[in-house]
């Protein structure tokens, strides 16, 4: 039965399964811990009704049956077809949606080298695929995600949700090039587009996670991953104010229950990329069991532990921003991407070139790497707040028309040009 | 019939070659011309790729970079003709290609 | 015993669907780790080569062919005959997916990547985007004429005659076949052997960034 595990490919199916329960799982925890999460901001007290059947003699798990109750809800929904709708696109759309944010699990290295009879000699890599193009694999099937909000919004038949379908269209267009400046970022410092190997790189150049040495590339990486997943403050997509409920307007039931899962799948995803690149994957200093040579079954159970660990951290900044920051304007979405991310990427990269030249990043000793990244990272973001800061931001629409806004004295009032005979 | 080899790839081009012939010639809406000639650009990669593996040696490496040449080629052809068909579209308020004959005697 | 058979049939068409997104979840997160095994293990490390399938299996390469091949050559024809835009982009989409995957047959990875990324991530969603600005409602068709039909059958035929009578009456050179390169060679041979082409490429970019902005921009007076 062990000697079965020790084929990489049984192990890799086994692993399939495994993951798939559990993202699934943490994804429908995902969704009341959201809700927790905006009611502990908002001053409330949250989803606490639903326990398990009844069960125990009423008590109520502190609403911890939400989840299922959910899930049987939109179970039991009707499923509704809008009459005019392109009927094959509408119903593949979510399980498009579904299925692409789903397939990343393949390549994240999970834990690392597995030695299943503790002989010495590794047997199976915790991961489902360890290919010589990892990093590239998760770059490519994050950017088919728009597809399914495109189509959706598409096969609606219904302006609010193409205005959605548009809007994230032209957003993930524009957000794709910061998102691969950063990850540019990440192989050239590590040398490897392997993930396993970029996680072993940060770990063996004497721990120097790469968010200490690049933290602008990790917060620009964060902030184009909060766009890919149509996440708020980037949720043009759907934002409900305006768009009604965007590209999922027209959608119900179970249908509607995909795009949701998926869109929070994708968090979970994203957030174990962000941790292999930049976090050290399953690593972490001072613990005993997370290091390169503990292979037996119990450290590499510690290894997935701690990056879950690290995935539910990020998961919850993702949604603290959610609940916390207001949506953008459609135009300052563009700005932000052209005029803020993509040369501050173009600059980390020039940045992350020049230290590859002076072979930094191979450095034995911690300092030459801190000093350096910093440093280029605090010269990046002067340049680019100064270049940016100095062309005028762009004023249109409603906005031209209003008063400047004073610093000074917000309370003084500015009467308007076109306001002045009126009374 | 079950070894593949390098003609499996050939024909396979070639049809999708030839589909994507047929939609550059028959399609009326500018997109779909468009989606013709990625068709073709497509088979002539597959081919090239095809080539580079079954010929040996370092072929394969030039293969590859020529067929990632071709992508990025396509990539900045279709930036280009999505411009120009918003600006068609503009224009006439249509995409239908045979609609373009302002400048035809 | 009514209710519950209506329950039933409201349940059923969504079980379905999540049966078969589970289900293709499974069949695509898989889908890396057999085409590795098909390739030969070249993308394994050495000393984790699943051998379960005695690495690159002909019978394994034959069904993966014929399976994506067939969707490419399908899909590629189904685009012929469509008469909706989006579902055209559709079709491209399976084309382009498909082409991938016989890429990492031919154990061009970097390859097949740089497709899935370039091409269908950026590409296409640029011509649906294209095609959103452009149409005024979904059901929107444009009818093929007779004539475009006429032509373009019978000159893609011809061709097609043509191509492969070329194909299947050549003597094609063979070498061994080569198994798949790293990407770190690829990269090297890309900024030393290739390097005019690639910077002349890159000139390009910038030409056509420049270019298509200019294309695309809003009048002003």
């Amino acid at each position: 039965m062990l000697d079965l595990l020790k084929n990489q490919l049984l192990f890799s199916g086994l692993l399939i399964a495994v993951l798939m329960g559990a993202i699934n799982l943490g994804v429908a925890y995902c969704t009341f811990y959201e809700r927790k999460i905006s009611a502990w901001i908002q001053n409330r007290e949250g989803p606490n009704r639903v326990g398990f059947f009844g069960l125990f003699w009423g008590f109520h798990f502190w609403g911890y049956g939400q989840p299922m109750a959910d899930g049987l809800k939109f179970l039991l929904k009707e499923e509704m077809i809008p009459d005019k709708a392109d009927k094959p696109l509408y119903v593949m759309a979510p399980a498009i949606s579904f299925i692409v944010s789903t397939i990343g699990i393949a390549v994240i290295p999970w834990g690392g080298y597995l030695d299943i009879d503790a002989d010495g000699i590794v047997d199976v890599a915790c991961q489902v695929a360890n290919p010589d193009i990892g990093l590239l694999y998760v770059l490519g099937v994050g950017s088919l995600g728009v597809y399914g909000v495109v189509l959706g919004a598409w096969a609606s038949n219904n302006k609010y949700s193409l205005f959605g379908g548009i809007r994230a269209a032209a957003q993930m267009l524009s957000y794709e090039i910061p998102l691969g400046l950063a990850i540019l970022v990440v192989v050239l410092s590590c040398g490897e587009v392997r993930l396993e190997n970029i996680v072993r790189a940060q770990i063996e150049g004497g721990g120097t996670w790469n968010v200490f040495v690049h933290p602008l590339a990790f917060f620009l990486l964060f902030v184009t991953q909060l766009a890919e997943t149509n996440r708020a403050p980037f949720d043009m997509a759907e934002s409900e104010q305006e768009l009604v409920g965007g590209f999922h307007t027209e959608y119900g039931a179970l249908k509607f229950a995909l795009f949701f899962l998926s869109e929070y799948t994708h968090m979970i995803i994203n957030s174990a990329f962000l941790c292999v690149l930049f976090l050290g994957g399953w690593h972490f200093p001072w613990i005993p069991g997370l290091g390169l040579e503990d292979t037996a079954w119990w450290a590499v159970l510690a290894k997935m532990a701690m990056l879950g660990t690290k995935i539910a951290g990020c998961v919850f900044v993702y949604m603290w921003i959610r609940w916390t920051l207001p949506r953008f304007r459609f135009d300052q979405l563009m700005r932000l991407a052209w005029k803020g991310l993509i040369p501050t990427g173009l600059g980390l990269v020039a940045l992350a070139v020049v230290m590859t030249y002076f072979g930094i990043p191979g450095s034995e000793s911690v300092w030459p790497k801190l000093i350096w990244g910093l440093g280029g990272n605090a010269a990046v973001l002067f340049m680019v707040v100064l270049v940016v800061g100095m062309s005028p931001a762009g004023v249109t629409g409603r906005q031209a028309n209003m008063p400047p806004i004073s610093l000074l004295s917000p309370a003084k009032r500015v009467p308007r040009a076109d306001q002045g005979t009126a009374n | 019939m079950l070894e593949i080899g390098l003609n499996h790839y050939l024909v396979l081009a070639a049809i999708i070659f030839c589909a994507g012939v047929f939609s550059m010639v028959s399609k009326r809406n500018a997109i779909g011309v468009l989606i013709g000639v990625e068709l073709v650009l497509n088979a002539v990669n597959i081919n090239f790729v095809a080539f580079g593996k079954y010929s040996g040696g370092n072929t394969s490496i030039d293969a590859q970079v020529i067929a990632l040449f071709v992508i990025v080629l396509a990539a900045a052809e279709a930036a280009v003709a999505v411009a120009i068909c918003t600006n068609y579209y503009r224009n006439l308020n249509t995409i239908d290609i045979d609609r373009g004959d302002a400048v035809s005697g | 015993m009514g209710a519950n058979g209506e329950t039933v049939t409201v349940l059923k068409p969504q079980l379905k669907l999540i049966l078969a997104a589970v289900i293709a979840c499974m069949a695509m997160t898989a889908a890396p780790r057999v085409a590795m095994a098909s390739g030969g293990g070249g993308l394994d490390e050495g000393g984790f080569v699943s051998d379960v399938l005695g690495g690159s299996h002909p019978l394994f390469e034959a069904v993966g062919f014929y399976l994506f091949g067939g969707l490419a050559a399908f899909s590629a024809i189904a685009i012929c005959f469509t008469k909706d835009v989006v579902r055209m982009a559709i079709w491209l989409f399976a084309t382009l997916g498909a082409v991938a995957i016989l890429y990492f047959l031919l154990t061009a990875y970097f390859l097949g990547v740089i497709q899935i990324i370039v091409y269908a991530g950026g590409t296409l969603v640029l011509l649906i985007f294209g095609v959103m600005l452009t149409t005024k409602s979904p059901s929107m068709q444009f009818a093929v004429s007779k004539i475009g039909l006429a032509a373009g059958g019978v000159v893609s035929l011809l061709l097609f005659a043509a191509l492969m009578g070329l194909v299947l009456g050549t003597d094609w050179q063979r070498g061994e076949p080569t198994g798949s390169i790293p990407v770190a060679t690829l990269g090297r041979d890309l900024l030393t052997t290739y390097l005019v082409p690639f910077e002349v490429i890159s000139v390009l970019l910038l030409v056509v960034m420049i270019g298509a902005a200019y294309l695309a921009r809003q009048e002003r007076e």
